[in-house]
């Protein structure tokens, strides 16, 4: 991982609702782009079709993706590309810098790549003399910032565009105070296009890599990806080894549901196919695995595996939308990064499946239909059998079931507390709830329970 | 090869078979009037969409445009379709490309339901032509115009010989300041499609 992660979620997430108008801010930010994915899909009328289908590709793509991956291989090294096979971040580093080393290269300009950011590329290849330039505006943003990403589609959503302008004017040198994103922009566009003129190669991330042409399909806005990779002589695109579709024609599915799902945008300005080299360059293509051929087997969780990075669950989960991309820690937070964080270590961040409601719209939202918050509740009681929740949640959690599991302990337990609602302060009640009465009022107690009521009614049950 | 030895022994041994392949059925967009349902689009992902009866009037109208008026370096791709400045395929690296103010580009085909217009890359000598001027403008034919990317797909053949394409919906652009889209982020600034001739009624 790029960043360790510095505190456990729910503390990252108190410091960061503790600007509460921040917060808020941001909350808004996201669910304007839920509305907007919401407006999209309700222009497909076979929306939720498209949804199965994918789905469905996704399933016979991991049912059978070692024989796809050599599928892919083949066509691909058939086209004149070169593939390289990482078993983990530190292999996948090592084959790139070995690439840019081996040929002299010391500029590489990047389009988006969550997965050279879960390989702390790089820091790995600054530290050997590599100037690294993320082109996505909102990448380089958080790159200037020397932070990582907060979504996997905004970058640098958490970002005012007032804090943007400052930054801007310390390392772009534009006018103090300008905050105009237009102004911005045109900066950052001047800037990188002296970036990707320099550039001794491109590297770019992979949206879809298909097994029957060996082509990979790299899809950007700013057509980023296709500046760095149409000047240097070397293209490098680095995937994770779940990217397979099985199909070109798969594509006309994932395309129509992708950038509806991430923007509310019909399909993104520039979808590109990249097919062998182009004639005089080189194109190499890193498969990585990381941690993916072990969460194929692992039941409850494979379906993460279909994910296709559009960030859908992260725009409409209530709970990122309050605490920040960044306090999850990880580089794919949110519904999806909280289901694929503990595949890796699982004591490092077993706060993640319980930053959630379990409300279920992220499964909603969802364009493969992953089943998370399904995911995120196998996951608790798997965190909380393997002793990696904290001991008081454990005690409590045994508590309750104690009581739930006999009806007269839980008649009992209903009895005090609305007795100790009707005599007890409310500061005092308020305690007792725990966190979850820190910001809301308690209930008024009835004057009777249900079972008194039924009672006095129909007679004995 | 350790690695990819390694890598495939471990999917094999974690892949669980019996997902079959899924018939790509049940999907597939219908307009109207697919000229229209483009025009649309185009102006939704933020291009300009000008209908010309043919090559002849796409020139007259590229040329009174004033991307075309104020360009001073022009690649021309579309025999007879704006005046080109100098020939491209004779540049040999792409990075003198960088100056270009206009670039008309053939499209192959067109995407109703999304605007978009798949650039073939074996059509043009660098694949920069497609980023690297000020502004774009593609000339496409009113009978190459598909519903939607399940029918695009069905006619482009996208595999044997080395060849890179892509789908251009609208300029470039981008929304990552406090997002507030702006027109123009690395590559064309404005995308004028110049769509020729009209459609026969279909079957």
């Amino acid at each position: 991982m790029a960043h360790a992660p510095a505190a456990s979620h729910p503390e990252a997430a108190a410091r960061f609702a503790a600007d509460v108008p921040r917060t808020h801010w941001h909350d808004e930010s996201l669910w304007f782009m839920r509305v907007k994915r919401d407006r999209a899909a309700a222009q497909v009328p076979e929306w939720e079709r498209l949804r199965e289908l994918a789905q469905a590709i996704k399933a016979h793509a991991l049912a059978t993706l070692p024989a796809l991956l050599e599928q892919f291989e083949r066509n691909a090294t058939a086209a004149g590309a070169t593939v390289h096979w990482a078993r983990d971040a530190a292999e996948h580093n090592r084959i790139v810098h070995g690439l840019l080393a081996e040929r002299g290269a010391t500029r590489l300009v990047k389009s988006k790549s969550m997965l050279t950011e879960e390989c702390g590329l790089n820091p790995y290849l600054e530290a050997r003399g590599i100037e690294v330039v993320d082109t996505d505006l909102g990448e380089r943003i958080v790159q200037f910032r020397d932070e990582p990403p907060s979504h996997i589609v905004l970058p640098a959503i958490h970002l005012k565009k007032e804090e943007i302008g400052a930054l801007f004017h310390e390392k772009l040198g534009t006018a103090a105070g300008a905050s105009d994103p237009k102004y911005l922009t045109e900066a950052a566009r001047g800037h990188l296009r002296q970036k990707f003129l320099a550039a001794q190669a491109g590297l770019t991330g992979v949206n879809f890599a298909v097994a029957d042409t060996g082509a990979v399909v790299v899809c950007t806005n700013e057509g980023n990806a296709d500046m760095g990779t149409s000047l240097p002589p070397l293209h490098l695109a680095c995937m994770g080894l779940e990217k397979i579709v099985p199909h070109a024609e798969d594509l006309g599915v994932f395309l129509r549901l992708l950038a509806r799902s991430a923007t509310g945008q019909p399909v993104t300005t520039y979808s590109t196919h990249f097919l062998g080299p182009r004639p005089g360059s080189e194109l190499h293509i890193v498969i990585v695995d990381n941690g993916r051929s072990a969460l194929l087997g692992r039941d409850p969780y494979r379906r993460a595996l279909s994910c296709i990075r559009c960030g859908a669950c992260m725009n409409t989960c209530p709970v990122f939308r309050r605490s920040g991309g960044h306090s999850y820690g990880v580089t794919v937070p949110g519904p999806i990064g909280s289901v694929l964080a503990p595949t890796i270590d699982p004591a490092a961040h077993a706060a993640l499946p319980f930053a959630s409601t379990l409300c279920g719209s992220c499964a909603d939202v969802c364009p493969v239909r992953i089943d998370l918050h399904h995911q995120l509740l196998a996951w608790r009681g798997e965190l909380a059998a393997a002793g990696h929740t904290p001991a008081g949640k454990r005690l409590a959690l045994r508590f309750t079931a104690w009581v739930f599991a006999s009806p007269a302990r839980y008649a009992l337990a209903g009895r005090l507390a609305r007795f100790a609602l009707r005599v007890l302060p409310a500061g005092i009640m308020a305690r007792l709830a725990g966190p979850w009465g820190r910001q809301r009022e308690l209930p008024a107690a009835p004057a009777e329970s249900f079972r008194d009521r039924y009672r006095r009614t129909h007679g004995r049950a | 090869m350790a690695a990819r030895d390694q890598i495939l022994a471990a999917l094999r041994r974690n892949a669980r078979p019996g997902a079959p392949r899924p018939v790509l059925d049940g999907v597939g967009a219908r307009f109207p009037d697919l000229a229209d349902r483009f025009a649309e689009a185009v102006a939704a992902v933020g291009g300009t969409l000008v209908r010309v009866p043919d090559l002849a009037a796409a020139d007259v109208s590229l040329r009174a445009l004033p991307v075309h008026r104020e360009a001073r370096r022009v690649a021309a791709l579309v025999p007879g379709v704006g005046r080109p400045t100098f020939d491209p395929a004779e540049v040999k690296d792409p990075h003198e490309l960088e100056g270009l103010d206009l670039v008309v580009l053939p499209g192959e085909l067109a995407v109703a339901e999304n605007g978009a217009i798949w650039i073939e890359g074996a059509r043009l000598p660098h694949h920069a032509l497609v980023v690297i001027p000020e502004h774009l403008a593609v000339v496409v034919q009113a009978a190459d115009i598909v519903p939607d990317l399940h029918a695009a797909y069905a006619r482009l053949d996208l595999a044997g010989r080395p060849r890179w394409g892509l789908f251009l919906a609208g300029p470039s652009k981008t929304a990552d300041i406090e997002q507030s889209l702006v027109i123009g982020a690395h590559g064309a600034r404005s995308l004028t499609v110049l769509l020729v001739g009209s459609r026969s009624p279909g079957p």
